[in-house]
């Protein structure tokens, strides 16, 4: 019998308590702040009642890190503002600092790795966005390199905050959304348009059949045999909807499909309940191709939406405040996208999308 | 091919990424590839799947460290004789420190576990909030796990079990906080480490808590139990800050009266009044004037309950469940409202259900029987327009 001693196991631990990484600054006021001020964009100034203030730095990132570039984050903010720094909801980096003469010479170091600083107020934030073509089996496009094409097109709105209000822009690769794209200013959704090609072999070896067919949301998957017998199943595709919750669930629907999935942009969402009330994104355009590497046709059509946007809101609109106001037929009419029978709804609580009133502008 | 370990792969089209102003993540596997071979294999399937227009990943598969059903995200190559390097290439979700707050220390630890066993590759963070290595083969699982642990860090949750639960930076930076969401967020994370690591539902449950009703984490939208900070009396008005927005050019009757959506305000070019009684404690005043308004003091937060991305009934918002909780009693509170909604989920909740399309199914009514909630006003934009009512079997005169 072995008598090497096992080292104890350690689990069920839960996260790091917060609370040892955060400033001393922040431990002094927390729960305490008065009011924050935004002295230039990606800086933000958080005084609390004690009269203290903490200064932000918040700089973009292509949320897919290499430890090289996180070591570099650390050291930044060894060097300026005692080790301690955070992401935000939306992948930004942000260092907390107590003395402002750090901000520029940090933005300085920042620069020279090519990290920019904005994404505060009326800016464009960081692109929330899902792993695409890096890391997903369901994908129906590459979720990093539109990001990155459409931030390069839009880096001069990270940087300063002249829109009228915050735009927010989320990719999803498919329709299982990991993150929330539905709710944005403009979504990027990837989609497919065929139904899945069922591979029967692997239904036998790895799927289970009544499962199957009740992930489908609209009854699409029936019950079938083959000609040895052995169970399956088949597709109604005029009931398909192509949302891969089958593929989900069971390998054998295969959904990816080179020339028919791409892309879709949504708009009018957000979450934040100022002024309006939380609300999904729409559809402006159903179907734009898969064109790697810089997905021309998704970043004009973003760009486009942010253009006529910033010349037409009033001062604190968001785009769906926008829409709201000019309206619908007006917003095809300015991006020029062309309105199509896909636009309207014809899943549940369809009808309720469907104009009702003589509420028309001419 | 990628295996030899002189030979980098072509990379033609992401090559074409590395270029432009906005940090490339190009550039960033390509670092990480200077310590791993792995590296360039992904960056060989990545560019077949910009030159094929598809993806080169399998399904899942289920792998895992011991004792834990979550936390690990099986992944595979479907081309792996072209990148051996990546035919295993699993993801581990960490759970992240409340906030994202983190000192230098910290990250280093992390990056220095991640290189010995992985691809050295992260997401910071993923869309649920947990920290993302990207990238291992199983047999470095459990050692990777197991440093992890030693170094104070968990898994996160994934599959039909509770997930990494998540929270705006809240009182530690923020003067609109009505609740400790870092707290609150830490609290319902270790209170539910069992219900996290050991997948037990019918479907993923997810929650978040903001501090305030601008929702930095996007909790009504994507969080099954919504959490978000509120405030029931007037909101604090400094007059002096006031007349200095006024002073400095800032259009109140414009920019901020007008703005309210139950115009609640009035402007006088003097003096500025607040209805509170109609205030729908939208943000909007306080946002655009942080030094002169802020959230009232009696604080604490409402729960809505129920949403979630379109698959597969459609997507949905969280609607209310409890309109405000005090924000001392707002843990104990939960606390049982997770009880019970997720015994009545257990019972009633179909197999991949989430919480939000199980109460579409069975009608609120019947969710708020079952948990043994009063209806309110609150909970409905409206009552009913329809008149076919359910009535139920004891109810109504005989």
């Amino acid at each position: 019998m072995s008598t090497t001693p096992t080292p104890k196991r350690i689990t069920d631990i839960g996260p790091p308590q917060y609370e040892k990484y955060l400033p001393p600054i922040v431990k002094r006021n927390y729960g305490k702040w008065m009011y924050h001020e935004s002295p230039q964009p990606g800086v933000l100034v958080h005084v609390g009642e004690s009269g203290e203030k903490l200064y932000t730095v918040r700089a973009g990132s292509p949320r897919l890190l290499s430890v090289q570039t996180i070591r570099r984050f650390a050291d930044l903010a060894d060097r300026f503002c005692g080790g301690y720094l955070r992401f935000t909801s939306r992948n930004n980096v942000e260092f907390l600092l107590e003395n402002p003469a750090n901000i520029e010479p940090l933005k300085h170091a920042l620069a020279g790795f090519g990290f920019p600083v904005g994404g505060t107020n009326n800016s464009i934030s960081n692109i929330v966005h899902t792993q695409g073509w890096i890391h997903c089996h369901s994908a129906a496009t590459d979720a990093s390199g539109i990001v990155k094409a459409t931030m390069d097109a839009l880096y001069n709105h990270f940087t300063t905050e002249t829109l009228p209000g915050k735009v927010r822009i989320a990719l999803a690769c498919c329709l299982n959304m990991c993150g929330a794209v539905h709710c944005s200013d403009i979504a990027i959704l990837g989609v497919h348009r065929k139904p899945p090609k069922v591979e029967h072999e692997t239904i036998r070896k790895s799927c289970e059949v009544p499962t199957l067919i009740a992930s489908c949301p609209t009854g699409a998957i029936r019950p079938s045999t083959q000609a040895d017998g052995k169970a399956t199943v088949e597709v109604i595709d005029e009931q398909c909807m192509y949302c891969g919750n089958c593929y989900t669930v069971c390998p054998a629907m295969k959904m990816n499909d080179a020339v028919n999935d791409g892309l879709s942009i949504w708009v009018g969402g957000k979450v934040s309940n100022a002024r309006s009330a939380p609300t999904f994104s729409k559809l402006a355009v159903p179907f734009l191709p898969n064109h790697p590497p810089r997905w021309p046709e998704v970043v004009e059509a973003v760009v486009k939406i942010v253009e006529v946007y910033a010349k037409g809101a009033r001062k604190y609109e968001r785009v769906g405040e926008w829409i709201d106001r000019i309206g619908w037929p007006r917003f095809f009419q300015l991006t020029g996208f062309e309105f199509t029978r896909e636009h309207i709804d014809d899943f549940k609580h369809a009808g309720l999308t469907y104009a009702r009133s003589m509420h028309m502008r001419y | 091919m990628a295996s030899d370990a002189d030979e980098k792969p072509k990379t033609t089209m992401l090559d074409e990424l590395e270029k432009g102003p906005w940090p490339s993540f190009v550039t960033e596997i390509k670092q990480a590839s200077q310590g791993s071979p792995v590296c360039d294999d992904l960056l060989g399937q990545l560019e077949l799947s910009y030159e094929e227009n598809q993806g080169h990943w399998k399904h899942g598969g289920i792998v895992g460290v011991r004792g834990y059903g979550s936390g690990v995200i099986g992944r595979y190559s479907d081309v792996p004789e072209k990148f051996p390097n990546v035919a295993h290439f699993h993801t581990i979700r960490v759970n992240h420190p409340a906030g994202w707050f983190y000192t230098g220390e910290a990250l280093r630890k992390i990056c220095d576990i991640w290189e010995k066993n992985g691809s050295g590759l992260t997401n910071m963070h993923g869309s649920t909030g947990d920290i993302i290595l990207l990238g291992t083969q199983t047999e470095k699982l459990e050692e990777t796990f197991q440093e992890l642990t030693g170094a104070g860090f968990d898994l996160g949750g994934s599959g039909s079990a509770m997930r990494t639960p998540s929270c705006c930076v809240g009182m530690a930076r923020c003067e609109w906080a009505c609740y400790d969401s870092m707290k609150v967020c830490y609290d319902l994370t270790m209170a539910y480490q069992d219900e996290m690591h050991r997948p037990a539902f019918p479907y993923k449950f997810k929650i978040k808590c903001s501090a305030c009703p601008n929702d930095c984490v996007a909790s009504i939208a994507r969080a099954d139990l919504s959490v978000i900070g509120t405030w029931r009396d007037e909101i604090q008005q400094d007059d002096a800050e006031v007349a200095k927005y006024a002073a400095a050019g800032m259009n109140i009757q414009k920019d901020v009266c007008e703005r309210c959506p139950t115009k609640c305000m009035d402007w006088d070019g003097r003096k500025l009044k607040i209805e509170n009684a109609e205030c729908v404690h939208c943000m909007h005043c306080i946002n655009v004037m942080p030094k002169a308004l802020r959230p009232g003091k009696d604080r604490g937060a409402a729960i809505l309950i129920g949403s979630k991305a379109p698959i597969m009934q459609g997507a949905l918002l969280s609607s209310v469940l409890v309109p405000f909780v005090p924000a001392d009693e707002l843990l104990e509170t939960m606390q049982e409202l997770l009880r019970r909604v997720w015994e009545f989920w257990d019972e009633y909740g179909t197999n991949r259900e989430r919480v939000g399309e199980m109460i579409q199914r069975v009608g609120l009514p019947n969710f708020l029987d079952g948990i043994g909630l009063d209806p309110v006003p609150e909970m409905v934009s409206a009552p009913r327009d329809n008149p076919y009512i359910f009535v139920k079997p004891d109810g109504g005169e005989k």
